[in-house]
């Protein structure tokens, strides 16, 4: 394997930038004063924190008194759901989101229905796209909440969220965006859009672990998360993570203001990456739309492989990529993902993530291709499956 | 996750492909449930003399299928068909819970290659027959289930 490390998982999670960590680092050591100190060094830890949250704002255009951070994207999709649902259960009890969703809004939704909540689960197309229309005609008079995800972790599929915004505006019902993957990649205004909260996670794009943020448009109704002192207006206790909160402060103002060059550099290593592999490999799909998606997202099923061993073998040579065969997810169905856009259980499990990211090259992209049609042919030389297509294939 | 022994049965796996005349061949799982085994056997005088596999599926069900190759050769017919998923497992230096069912499908594999041997040749007892034809893939993830709980 050798030190060689072409890491093609930016969906997964992201090296935090130099000039990020640059940031970060004295709020560490001698700049740890308490944010809610009202000491010298405490104000400036206030400070630098409200600094960040004016970027986020800035980010998004929203207030900043809109935004508030948190310990993750998972826990930002847990507040609002929970949150508005708590909130708002006077005025009705019904919850409308997508198939395929991050697990982060499935669970927290499947949780709520444990607690009397009633919960529409809309499909998708097999592009994985849901229309404004659908939403439109979900809508009942109990329905308090929709959530849906900007862009999809796995097959990149980037939703309408304009037009859905039209439609929960009209409707009078609150629109939870779960961001977690389109910040940095897609432009966003949650005004524009009718985004009434969205949640995002530092470490998708360069910003360190363990911080996220939650925009709440001023005047929704939202419980407070964590109960405790008065940090984050009260809404969300906890000592204030100075460094990290710093730390995607600096992240998000670098990736708005890079945000058309970057969009640029990964669509040509998508836009190469998926003509070559449709060209030189035999029986493949790529999964997700096949242009309203990430920039830097591909997903493909290679079918007679599983893909554990496409992962390993692809490790093997130094590339780390994912897949939603079952053996990865760890359970006993491959991703819902790929389910959800009806794909057979057997092409699920072939399936391969890869995703671009700011250190990325041509040169990466050409290693990888040779290593996919070797390692592809190698595996389907092993199984069982492609034994009758290379023998129909002899008889034609 | 994997023992070394597991990465290195992946990465080099023994005996792969066909045997041109097989004496029994078995093949278990499906591709549903994402692994599928196809085992030949060459058996001369009651011990098996050839193995060979085909897999589709994760690391370890091509490794456990690799190991089972060479646990079987040399061994007699009754022999082999005493080979338990767990000494397969221990063969490989252990496998992660999540895993111990890829072994599962290597024992059935063995049974499955041996059975048709057995049909073959007018061997088999009726009240022996099919039992490893492949079951449905929950049956074998209930049992990994339940060992890890």
């Amino acid at each position: 394997m050798g030190d060689k490390l072409i890491y093609l998982d930016h969906a997964a999670t992201t090296f935090v930038k130099p000039e990020v960590v640059e940031t970060m680092l004295p709020y560490f050591t001698h700049k740890f004063g308490n944010a809610s100190s009202i000491y010298t060094i405490g104000r400036e830890s206030k400070k630098a924190v409200e600094e960040a949250r004016d970027k986020v704002a800035m980010a998004l255009g929203a207030q900043s008194r809109e935004i508030f951070f948190t310990g993750s994207g998972t826990e930002a999709d847990n507040w609002a759901i929970k949150g508005v649902a708590y909130a708002n259960k006077a005025k009705g009890n019904h919850i409308i989101t997508t198939a395929i969703e991050h697990p982060a809004v499935l669970n927290t939704c499947q949780y709520l229905e444990s607690e009397g909540f009633e919960v529409t689960y809309l499909p998708v197309d097999e592009n994985g796209l849901v229309t404004p229309e659908q939403v439109a005609e979900a809508i009942k008079p109990n329905t308090i909440l929709v959530t849906i995800m900007f862009a999809n972790n796995e097959i990149g599929t980037i939703q309408p969220i304009s037009e859905i915004g039209r439609v929960t505006k009209e409707k009078g019902v609150y629109l939870h965006v779960d961001a977690v993957q389109a910040v940095g990649n897609v432009p966003i205004n949650v005004v524009d859009m009718n985004i009434d909260l969205l949640s995002l996670s530092g470490h998708k794009f360069y910003g360190p672990k363990g911080v996220g943020a939650l925009y709440i448009r001023k005047g929704v109704k939202v419980t407070s998360f964590i109960h405790g002192g008065h940090q984050e207006r009260g809404r969300r206790a906890s000592t204030e993570n100075v460094p990290a909160i710093v730390g995607l402060g600096k992240a998000i103002e670098l990736a708005t203001k890079n945000l058309e060059e970057y969009n640029r550099k990964l669509l040509t290593l998508r836009e190469k990456t998926i003509e070559e592999i449709t060209k030189r490999i035999p029986f493949v799909k790529l999964n997700g739309d096949r242009h309203k998606r990430l920039p830097g997202n591909i997903n493909f099923s290679f079918e007679y492989i599983e893909g554990e061993s496409l992962l390993l073998m692809l490790d093997m040579k130094g590339i780390a990529a994912s897949s939603g065969s079952a053996c990865t997810s760890g359970s006993l169905d491959p991703s819902h993902v790929l389910l959800a856009i009806g794909l057979p259980h057997e092409i699920a499990h072939g399936s391969l993530r890869i995703t671009f990211g700011e250190e990325n090259t041509q040169e990466d992209v050409d290693y990888l291709l040779d290593s996919l049609v070797t390692i592809v042919e190698r595996l389907r030389e092993m199984s069982p499956l492609y034994e009758n297509v290379k023998r129909g294939n002899q008889n034609v | 996750m994997y023992s070394d022994k597991v990465m290195d049965h992946f990465m080099n796996p023994r005996n792969v492909g066909e045997i041109e005349n097989a004496d029994g061949v078995g093949q278990v799982g499906n591709a549903k449930c994402g692994d599928i085994m196809k085992m030949y056997l060459k058996i001369e005088n009651d011990v098996i003399v050839d193995a060979k596999f085909k897999t589709f599926g994760c690391g370890a069900a091509v490794a456990t299928s690799s190991m089972a190759t060479e646990l079987v050769v040399g061994k007699t017919v009754e022999e082999a068909l005493n080979i338990t998923n767990k000494a397969v497992a221990d063969a490989l230096d252990g496998l992660p819970p999540a895993k111990m069912h890829c072994s599962n499908l290597a024992e059935e594999a063995i049974t499955a290659a041996i059975e048709d041997y057995k049909r073959r040749n007018g061997l088999l007892d009726e009240k022996d027959e099919c039992t490893a034809c492949s079951r449905r893939c929950d049956d074998v993830h209930h049992h990994h289930m339940e060992e890890e709980e």
